[in-house]
């Protein structure tokens, strides 16, 4: 044997050999929006997702194996996040975090539910979880499950009687438009204008006008980061001066930080938020800006607790197996104690909807205050 | 009644940004035949180096001075010798097939550089609003009346009154003429395209604080503008003006009597009907050319 011959025979004996001793990273795939109108939603979530994934990858990652996560562009578009699901399915994901707007997930989940791939969303429209898919598990609240406490809310604390809608004409903003309004009809309060918005609308002057025209006593406004920000401008700039309520969106840091003083006074029920008074949240809070040098909203919350249910559900199955984790998803119960990553108590149920606390909060001089934590709805 | 005036001095206001950014579509086009599908493009980079001025510490009109010599020397004068004179040899064609190019890149490398996110910019305004004979108007929204009108009337003061705005109409109307004449036609297309570049820095400066800055926000403001153009007419300085604020104010009353969703359509229904009835725009004149 030549001196050629041997040093390719050891070559080969080495790359023979090298999966027994260190195994495949596990790939996790992100289907976020990074450009479009849920930008601001997408690059949160994909950076909770990589913040988690660093701590995890440097703790010795999920079974002693490492976790390679890459993330896509869905455009903020249903058709590429279609196309991107069906592209991460072959390139053979173990999970999928992602995408965030229920236009998208409704769309791009038939293709992660039809390879049995696990889909995580930061999608909150009630019908992601209603349509028997075994596979999509959420990462913040449904809307059935956050209207009513919101609708509680206007009754019990704001006393209004007639509530004016502004929302934004996507799937998000469609469904929450229904929830909300039948949540307010079960606790007996009507609604009064009800104005429908554009995705990535820019100009919010006569919508603002048509609600400072009607009878309502409050307004809720139920539209995405940027839209909410401008909407609480234009609310400024014409002088609004009734109660302003939302939900998760409206008292989001993004929102504070684009509406500026505009967004002070602002009220939402939030199912995440960064500051929720607990050490698990504070902890990520500052390692998120350490990380990005910018403050996390309830997205990047969601990406980041939505790895760590990876971890764990996949810690407690013992296997890398797509099938066995949905199945072990099922009623799952993850303790902050002992996966702090999760950040607060989480529970599913059998549809894939996630329950734990919730906070009512309040923005005030440029900063979201949490005034009330509320149990989780299991809980009662 | 009052509602409907509010509408009318908000849809202004609004059309008055418009109209900065049309303006900018008929001086390029009349000056140097070129058609720039990158002028939303002018106004969203403008607002990002203000905002990267006043990450430096800057006041804002300061961070906005800054942002008009830059402006001019980059979409101005950069943009005309490094893009423009290079291809307009070439025909129309390949002149606008070069600033959609443009248009894509910058905001490629404006979202590569500061991220697909929005980011706020003050309101060169007070906040507050006040009150006349019970209608409630912005200051905001009278504060970008002041200065888009101001800009505006000093621009056609510049171009009817003194002998540089004189020799640029010249060279508008009749390229050779002028040359004959001992005018130099070089420089005055010079300043127009200076012209063009800090009229986008203003409309950033207005339009910032509502749109919110942001890689792809040049789309909307860039298509409204082209449409303003055309339906005022291209080749009329005045006519970028009306068209712009009747876009403005149609999109207001359509978004409150009709239904907000309707109002991001009242552009395209407008340019599409003078295309048809009046192809030269509402104030243009028809041209002829030989084929």
């Amino acid at each position: 044997m030549n001196r050629t011959t041997r040093l390719f025979a050891a070559l080969g004996l080495a790359l023979a050999i090298t999966p027994a001793f260190g195994q495949a990273p596990i790939k996790i795939v992100g289907l976020v929006e990074l450009s479009g109108t849920g930008a601001t939603s997408g690059t949160n979530f994909d950076n909770g997702v990589k913040l988690a994934v660093k701590e995890i990858n440097a703790a010795g990652g999920i079974l002693g194996r490492q976790v390679q996560y890459t993330s896509s562009d869905t455009q903020s578009n249903p058709g590429v996040a279609k196309a991107l699901a069906q592209k991460a399915v072959d390139d053979g994901a173990y999970v999928v975090m992602g995408p965030v707007f229920s236009g998208s997930i409704l769309v791009s989940m038939a293709e992660t539910q039809r390879a049995e791939v696990p889909n995580f969303t930061g999608g909150e429209a009630a019908s992601i979880t209603q349509k028997g898919n075994p596979y999509v598990f959420r990462t913040s609240f449904t809307q059935t499950t956050a209207m009513p406490k919101v609708a509680r809310y206007i009754k019990d604390s704001v006393k209004a009687k007639t509530v004016d809608l502004m929302w934004v004409n996507n799937d998000f903003g469609k469904g929450g438009r229904d929830m909300i309004i039948a949540a307010l009809k079960a606790e007996g309060i009507a609604v009064g204008a009800d104005i429908s918005t554009d995705p990535g609308q820019v100009d919010f002057s006569s919508a603002v006008l048509k609600a400072k025209q009607s009878s309502g006593d409050a307004l809720f406004v139920y539209t995405n980061e940027e839209e909410s920000a401008r909407a609480l401008r234009e609310l400024r700039k014409q002088g609004y001066a009734k109660p302003i309520i939302g939900e998760t969106v409206l008292t989001s840091q993004k929102v504070i930080e684009l509406a500026g003083d505009a967004a002070n006074g602002a009220v939402a029920h939030v199912g995440l938020t960064a500051d929720a008074p607990l050490p698990a949240i504070r902890k990520y809070d500052a390692d998120f800006q350490r990380e990005y040098k910018s403050r996390s909203d309830h997205n990047g919350l969601k990406g980041y607790s939505g790895m760590y249910i990876v971890k764990a559900i996949t810690e407690r199955i013992g296997k890398v197996d797509g099938k066995a984790f949905a199945a072990a998803m099922k009623g799952a119960k993850i303790s902050a104690k002992d996966y702090p990553g999760v950040l607060m108590d989480v529970s599913f149920d059998q549809h894939g909807d996630i329950d734990r606390e919730s906070f009512l909060t309040r923005v005030e001089n440029g900063k979201q205050i949490v005034v009330q934590t509320l149990p989780p709805l299991g809980a009662k | 009644m009052g509602d409907f005036i509010q509408l009318i001095v908000s849809g202004t206001a609004t059309g008055a940004i418009y109209a900065l950014a049309a303006l900018g579509f008929t001086l390029l086009w009349q000056a140097a035949g070129v058609i720039n599908f990158a002028q939303g493009e002018f106004v969203m980079l403008p607002a990002f180096a203000m905002l990267a001025g006043m990450l430096f510490g800057l006041p804002l009109w300061l961070a906005f001075l800054l942002a008009c010599v830059a402006s001019a020397i980059v979409l101005g004068a950069g943009f005309k010798f490094g893009i423009v004179d290079p291809l307009i040899r070439h025909g129309v064609i390949p002149l606008v097939i070069a600033t959609l190019g443009l248009s894509i890149a910058v905001k490629s490398i404006v979202r590569a550089g500061y991220s697909a996110e929005a980011f706020p910019l003050p309101s060169p305004f007070p906040s507050g609003q006040f009150s006349i004979a019970g209608i409630n108007v912005s200051n905001s929204d009278i504060g970008t009346l002041v200065l888009a009108g101001a800009i505006v009337i000093g621009l056609q003061a510049f171009l009817n009154k003194t002998v540089t705005g004189r020799a640029m109409q010249a060279v508008a109307q009749n390229t050779d003429s002028a040359r004959v004449l001992g005018i130099d036609v070089r420089r005055m297309v010079l300043y127009v395209f200076l012209i063009n570049a800090v009229l986008a820095a203003v409309a950033a400066l207005l339009i910032t604080p509502t749109y919110l800055a942001k890689f792809d926000m040049g789309d909307s403001i860039g298509q409204k503008a082209f449409f303003a153009a055309i339906i005022g007419g291209f080749n009329q300085t005045r006519g970028a003006l009306l068209g712009g604020v009747l876009i403005g104010v149609l999109e207001n009353l359509v978004g409150y009597y009709v239904s907000p969703a309707y109002k991001e359509g009242v552009a395209l229904v407008l340019f599409l009907a003078v295309i048809l009835f009046r192809p030269e725009g509402l104030l243009g004149k028809a041209e002829e050319r030989k084929v």
